[in-house]
């Protein structure tokens, strides 16, 4: 088993918007954990592929375009086809209340919304993957 | 009171009553910082002004180099254009809160367009899927926009289309609804952001490299000058920048160096600077710091009127005047509390008119949790109107010019800038300044330290990190954008495709590539193209064969 915990940061869709993606990319970074950022401009099974190519044990997704309702349930329904329901995924950016319990019934572990300490995202991330 | 008198009565007053008195009962905080992370004295006074000469620094408004406006009246003959960003949905929809904002007495138009249209994508494409409709409005053909204008009076109307790569296609889209609305062409005013520089930097709706964008604004600048004098051709932007993470002087100096790198493309085509200078407009962002952004503002107009007479030698006074619109920060937006944000917008608006900005928009109090509804807009625009109208503040010109913080500042602003315009310079502009990375690492730099600084409670934001609330209650009240547009939008280009004449469109496709290879100016076939009723997408995919896409670096 290896030391690292593994975190892929992804930038879902078309959203331009990726501050938050590189701020905690690089606080997780800090706190001891390996991480990849995919970049922009990644499509579901892109973003699958990179996980299980790189062996994560947590996907971030950020995205503050809107379009989490139709690309979360695409990313969880492929991790699920290739049998990788066991990576967490977590998600931040703009995302309204009202969509969380349905994400959240999809897998999705948490949705941290603007405002959250990197700290917070740490802690959580390291509970959930000594599962 | 000469300067030597104040001299010694300020070195008196600093050792025996500031010293003694700060040592007695302390200071706040170890170190005053502004929001760019420079240190703020205790007091200023005239000694920190004593170089900085009137005439040739300050001057009048309206007069070079425009530090206290560009306008000789400002805001005494017309007040700043009250110009809210929006548009969801489908092109009915967003016509509907469009006739709604002026109805409420906004003054100009600004169209958000979905991600598929900026980054040239019809709404049926693959990669669209999920996306049509969600940060704007989606806009496939000409159909679109003649709906999204519909009863609106593009002779009365200024508009400003945030619209990058595709800029081109949409500006041709609304030359030629204003010319079935029986508008001409040279009355038309407005704005089209056109800054793909600042794309690649902080924004990421691009689609070609740097060199064939370059020539698509180009061409852009030189059809404009002929057809359509009044437009703006370019709305080069700090304010994306200044999202990104970075500090008002990065905001400042990079926004400028993105302007020169465009100046200098114009002119290596042979364009005459004083041709095409004077449509050139600029975007700022307003932050917290007050002080810090009204200073900022005076500073882009000293520096940009500074460098067009120095670097570029321009002649008209119109080429060295710095004009721009200006939003309010939405990364000072918080989630938490978020009634909180009105008194946030109301505070940066007023930097802004304090600035001297030539229109503003005002982020609404829910947007940091979603699109902003009826209610919440209309709250923004009042916040507008009452600046305008209540507080004096327009009624004088530039009211904080003499303040000896505020003129320290700009000037220390204006010189730190120039430093990093200088080592742009070294790096062989900023096209290669991005290319290499630096750019955007000096801004992913400042959005950590801004982080850490919160986290550690250096940095105070009321309701975030301090005068936390912990059960706030859940704001439900949301714009709702219908998951039905997607496919309706589909549907109608479906019909779009079948009514056009689908050779008039191959032929029209075929004079863009024409163009693109022959080095033509793009704007003619493309007018053709979508007066044909060809799509966002058809037309960008042929650019994308000739001219490649860009592949983003990440550090």
């Amino acid at each position: 088993m290896d030391n690292f915990i593994k975190v892929l940061i992804a930038k879902p869709g078309l959203d331009g918007h990726d501050r938050g993606a590189k701020v905690i990319a690089r606080g997780l970074k800090e706190a001891g954990m390996e991480v990849v950022y995919t970049g922009l401009r990644q499509t579901p099974e892109q973003i699958v592929r990179s996980a299980i190519q790189e062996d994560v044990d947590v996907i971030g997704l950020s995205i503050l375009s809107g379009a989490h309702s139709y690309l979360f349930p695409e990313i969880m329904n492929r991790l699920k086809k290739a049998d990788h329901s066991d990576v967490a995924v977590i998600a931040g950016g703009i995302i309204p209340e009202d969509d969380h319990k349905k994400l959240k019934e999809l897998g999705i572990k948490a949705i941290f919304q603007p405002g959250t300490p990197i700290s917070k995202i740490v802690d959580f991330i390291e509970n959930e993957v000594q599962k | 009171m000469s300067e030597e008198n104040i001299d010694k009565s300020y070195k008196e007053w600093k050792n025996d009553k500031f010293d003694k008195t700060a040592q007695r009962f302390g200071e706040r905080k170890k170190e005053f910082k502004s929001d760019s992370n420079r240190t703020v004295k205790p007091l200023y006074t005239p000694l920190d002004i004593k170089d900085l000469d009137y005439i040739n620094k300050i001057s009048f408004p309206g007069d070079y180099p425009f530090t206290r406006g560009v306008y000789p009246t400002m805001y005494r003959s017309k007040l700043w254009t009250m110009r809210q960003y929006a548009g969801f949905g489908s092109a009915k929809e967003t016509n509907r809160r469009f006739r709604y904002l002026l109805g409420q007495g906004q003054t100009g138009l600004s169209v958000a367009f979905d991600l598929p249209t900026q980054i040239g994508y019809d709404s049926d494409h693959p990669l669209a899927r999920g996306e049509v409709g969600k940060v704007g409005v989606a806009i496939d053909t000409l159909a679109d926009m003649e709906l999204l204008f519909d009863q609106i009076p593009l002779n009365k109307v200024s508009t400003s289309m945030t619209i990058n790569s595709p800029a081109s296609i949409l500006l041709a889209m609304y030359k030629v609804v204003a010319e079935k609305q029986g508008v001409s062409s040279e009355k038309l005013a407005g704005t089209i952001q056109n800054d793909i520089l600042k794309e690649y930097i902080a924004r990421g709706t691009y689609i070609f490299p740097p060199e064939p964008s370059l020539r698509i604004i180009t061409d852009i600048f030189d059809y404009c000058s002929k057809e359509m004098p009044r437009f703006n051709t370019i709305s080069i932007s700090g304010y994306h920048i200044r999202e990104a993470g970075s500090d008002a002087v990065q905001e400042l100096a990079f926004t400028i160096a993105d302007g020169i790198e465009y100046v200098k493309a114009a002119v290596d085509i042979g364009m005459d600077v004083d041709e095409f200078a004077p449509r050139l407009s600029f975007f700022f962002n307003a932050q917290m710091d007050l002080f810090e952004e009204i200073a900022k503002f005076r500073a882009a107009r000293r520096l940009w009127a500074e460098i067009m007479e120095e670097r570029f030698k321009a002649q008209k006074a119109k080429s060295k005047m710095l004009r721009f619109h200006t939003q309010t920060a939405g990364s000072a937006l918080t989630a938490q509390q978020p009634m909180n944000n009105i008194m946030r917008v109301t505070l940066q608006a007023l930097s802004a008119v304090l600035g001297g900005t030539q229109s503003l928009h005002t982020n609404s109090y829910d947007e940091a949790m979603g699109l902003p509804t009826e209610d919440s807009v209309k709250i923004a625009l009042r916040t507008q109107q009452l600046i305008a109208h209540e507080t004096g503040a327009a009624d004088t010109i530039d009211p904080l010019a003499g303040s000896y913080y505020i003129e320290s500042m700009t000037d220390h602003l204006v010189k730190e800038a120039r430093q990093y315009i200088e080592k742009i310079d070294e790096l062989g502009g900023m096209a290669q300044a991005i290319e290499t990375g630096y750019i955007q690492r000096e801004i992913q730099e400042n959005a950590y330290r801004l982080q850490k600084e919160v986290e550690k409670e250096d940095r105070v934001v009321v309701g975030v990190n301090q005068f936390i609330e912990e059960d706030e209650e859940k704001n439900n009240n949301l714009l709702k954008v219908d998951p039905a547009v997607e496919n309706e939008q589909i549907e109608e280009l479906k019909n779009i495709k079948v009514k056009r004449d689908d050779q008039e469109v191959k032929d029209a496709l075929t004079q863009i590539k024409k163009a693109a290879v022959n080095d033509n100016n793009l704007m003619y076939p493309i007018i053709k193209a979508v007066k044909a009723y060809a799509t966002i997408g058809e037309i960008s995919d042929v650019l994308r064969e000739e001219f490649g896409e860009y592949e983003a670096q990440y550090i």
